[in-house]
């Protein structure tokens, strides 16, 4: 039974796990916003702008799935991880502020 | 001004908020990251509005539709920079052992959120009149 080695140092609060499902919601919320801007760019026929930016954005949706996979990762390789560094939250910032912009641009 | 340039430099240096005071407890670490992503997905909400009001709301006029889509997605920008902006804001708190830092912000966009909100409805009534 590995999980009962794993129970003295476990937190009963569950945060890492809380943590993890949180880090899982806002892949899905970034899902659904991809999906939007994918619908809104390819809107009434494919072009080259178009598919340009669809492929932009499912670009920046596979880079938020790979930045929320590392930080599960991590979550889950110790009872007691590590805090998350400010360079990890400014790139999933900053991918945020790429779909917006990508929105702007659409808009045009 | 230059405490907000402080901590834009401190975004991309997490060395830098590790030199400062004793490290908390890694349970209000988890806590302080997990608001962060609460925020972060009000911006990605957003943002998918402004995607939403451009698809969804096809009758409006061109004016309205693309004032309405880009203060949504301004919003979500402006929700995300200042998400990690608090982040990092209440991490060096915590270090410190100082007060969590108080914030204007979620009235402000409450404000903003319910001024859009009934932007929506006069235009939607509006635009079926029409």
């Amino acid at each position: 039974m590995s999980a009962s080695a794993a129970e003295p140092v476990r937190d009963p609060g569950l945060q890492p796990e809380r943590t993890r499902l949180a880090w899982r919601r806002t892949t899905l919320a970034g899902t659904v916003a991809a999906v939007l801007a994918m619908k809104t760019a390819l809107h009434g026929g494919v072009s080259v702008a178009g598919g340009l930016v669809s492929a932009l954005c499912c670009g920046l949706w596979l880079g938020f799935l790979a930045l929320a996979h590392r930080r599960i990762r991590d979550l889950a390789s110790s009872p007691r991880p590590t805090a998350l560094t400010p360079r990890h939250a400014t790139a999933t910032v900053l991918i945020t502020v790429a779909l917006a912009a990508c929105g702007a641009a659409l808009l045009f | 001004m230059s405490e907000f340039v402080r901590n834009v430099r401190l975004w991309f240096a997490p060395q830098e908020v590790r030199q400062e005071g004793g490290t908390p407890d890694d349970r209000f670490s988890l806590a302080n990251e997990r608001t962060f992503l609460a925020w972060l997905r009000t911006a990605l909400a957003l943002i998918g509005g402004g995607f939403a009001v451009d698809q969804f709301l096809p009758d409006l006029r061109w004016g309205w539709r693309v004032g309405l889509a880009l203060a949504l997605l301004a919003a979500g920008v402006l929700c995300s920079l200042r998400a990690v902006n608090h982040w990092v804001r209440c991490e060096r708190a915590m270090r410190r052992g100082e007060d969590l830092p108080v914030s204007r912000f979620p009235a402000v966009l409450s404000l903003v959120v319910a001024v859009v909100a009934v932007a929506m409805v006069v235009v939607v009534l509006v635009g079926w009149e029409g």
